[in-house]
């Protein structure tokens, strides 16, 4: 399934081959002089290239700061961030966006006024690397190889939330990123809807091997999707405890009710839990 | 009672009925116009006392029928119209731009909002006066008290649309590369365009309510100024033709108006 992501250029070919990410005591205070939010304190994970990361914590943690960091939205205050030994973000380079590191959010940022195809190109076109034609030949291929052709001409807002997720993964591949950043990607979702997300994000990552950073507060999702689950306190975040997840890929949604499963759960609710009291309480805390 | 007996036995006439309104929508709008005549003609007709001197629906149809034969009839809906046509177009091609800039560019709104807070409660009809010194036309003055009365509605309605697009749209824009301009002429541009459409169709409402005001005030003609000649005369009729006339010149503008919105934003009628 190489084949999807073959690319014409060979600087890109060796893009693909890496992705490890080292997040180095990675602090980030808002409004200093003000408010004085700290949002993280002296967060450090090392992440390895085609490794799939899940980051749990109690809402309001930090997660997604450090994902807003690490695709360029925000600065960090304390500590580094490196992607493949080259400084991402530091004190000194505030992060700027990029190609290869592209975020699928929450509500999605399909642009409505495009259709499934251009939303797809934009990318390739936009850094004018391929001009519109070739671009939309090979997002029709790759929509093809991934069970999406027949609504290349639909806008984002005749899709269901499953589909729109699936084209806007679709259009962050395209752009044969080094990192994936998912930011409660499926949150929103119903049960069914959810559960053939996972199936086809596992799908895609069996055959990408991309790096995945996946946020999410739903421990079966973290546990079922990645091979490690760090979980992040309360505010200011850091990370508190990394769980290996030792099921077998490809993963079957059997696993979801496996005796491994349940215990790699159980310890995980534990820790989560009393971050969520803590975050609970200091909200109560903040409203008085 | 012969409604009563249709309603019972459903086959014929009621499916025939049915087949002309096969949308209960536009069945319960007919009724509502139908009942809206049949209460005027029993209100003129002695049933309110206060509508007395107000002729019945028949004769302002038949004094309607006149007045299609009448060109100054028609070059009143003319010189409405290019008020209209003139202010509102206008208003766009300023109001359109200033908006984008005000919501695009942090310094400009910091320039301009304050003054433009401080002139958007001046009602259109309190600029006549100085819009009479301001233009050497009659004609310019009216435009131009036409053109504010679209214009403030369409600025804070394309600033309001800036202000609210989604930030992961222009941040993920971002990711995949665009630049700030391209980011503004592709991003910004088209997802302020549905607030452009409501800008549009609540200023060309607007518009017209200026416009018959403004003629009333200072106009030679048009629409406005023919209803008040007829008031003037006595006509009693006539000013209800005008009246009717204003409401379709209204609503013919707002439909063509929802026209252009509609082929603005392809993604938008699909649903």
């Amino acid at each position: 399934m190489d084949m999807m992501l073959d690319q014409t250029s060979k600087k890109t070919a060796e893009r693909a081959e890496t992705g490890a990410l080292s997040i180095r005591d990675v602090g980030k205070i808002y409004d200093p002089e003000g408010v004085h939010v700290e949002a993280l304190a002296d967060c450090s994970m090392e992440i390895a290239s085609g490794d799939f990361v899940a980051i749990v914590g109690p809402s309001g943690c930090g997660k997604s700061t450090l994902l807003n960091i690490m695709a360029g939205f925000d600065n960090l205050t304390s500590g580094e961030i490196l992607l493949d030994g080259q400084p991402l973000a530091t004190l000194d380079r505030a992060p700027s966006p990029g190609p290869d590191r592209v975020v699928v959010f929450q509500h999605g940022a399909l642009f409505p006024w495009k259709t499934v195809l251009e939303n797809v190109v934009y990318g390739p076109v936009t850094q004018g690397g391929m001009n519109f034609s070739r671009a939309s030949e090979r997002a029709r291929e790759m929509l093809a190889r991934v069970g999406l052709n027949s609504i290349e001409e639909s806008y984002p807002g005749q899709l269901s939330s499953g589909m729109q997720r699936r084209v806007e993964i679709t259009r962050a591949l395209i752009n044969n990123p080094k990192i994936l950043l998912l930011d409660e990607p499926y949150r929103a979702m119903d049960t069914v809807t959810k559960a053939a997300s996972h199936q086809y994000l596992l799908e895609l990552y069996d055959m990408t091997r991309k790096t995945i950073f996946f946020i999410t507060h739903d421990l079966d999702e973290a546990l079922y999707l990645s091979d490690t689950v760090h979980i992040m306190t309360s505010r200011p975040g850091y990370i508190k405890k990394s769980m290996t997840v030792d099921l077998p890929r490809p993963r079957e949604y059997a696993m979801t009710t496996s005796t491994r499963f349940l215990e790699m759960k159980s310890e995980l609710m534990d820790a989560v839990h009393q971050e969520a009291v803590k975050a609970f309480q200091a909200g109560e805390r903040e409203m008085a | 009672m012969a409604i009563s007996v249709a309603a019972k036995k459903p086959p014929v006439a009621v499916l025939r009925f049915k087949k002309i309104f096969k949308d209960k929508g536009k069945l319960r709008g007919f009724i509502a116009v139908m009942g809206f005549f049949l209460l005027w003609q029993a209100g003129s007709m002695g049933l309110f006392p206060f509508m007395k001197a107000i002729p019945t629906p028949v004769i302002v149809i038949q004094v309607f029928w006149d007045f299609l034969y009448q060109p100054v009839y028609w070059q009143s809906w003319m010189e409405s119209f290019l008020r209209v046509a003139y202010g509102f177009i206008a208003a766009q091609i300023i109001g359109i731009p200033l908006g984008l800039g005000m919501g695009w560019n942090r310094n400009f709104k910091d320039f301009t909002y304050p003054l433009f807070e401080l002139m958007r409660p001046i009602p259109p009809l309190a600029w006549v006066p100085v819009s009479i010194l301001f233009w050497p036309t009659n004609e310019t003055s009216i435009a131009f008290i036409t053109f504010i009365g679209a214009f403030f509605t369409i600025v804070l309605n394309v600033l309001g649309g800036v202000s609210s697009i989604p930030k992961e749209l222009v941040n993920s824009a971002v990711s995949f590369g665009a630049s700030p301009r391209q980011i503004f002429w592709r991003i910004v541009l088209p997802a302020t365009i549905p607030s452009i459409a409501t800008g549009m169709m609540v200023g060309i409402g607007i518009t017209w309510n200026v416009v018959i005001a403004a003629e009333m005030i200072a106009g030679n003609a048009g629409l406005g100024r023919l209803t008040w000649e007829a008031y003037l005369a006595g006509h009693t009729a006539g000013i209800i033709v005008g009246m009717v006339s204003i409401g379709v010149a209204g609503f013919v503008s707002s439909y063509a108006v929802k026209i252009i919105s509609d082929w603005l934003m392809p993604w938008k009628k699909i649903f």
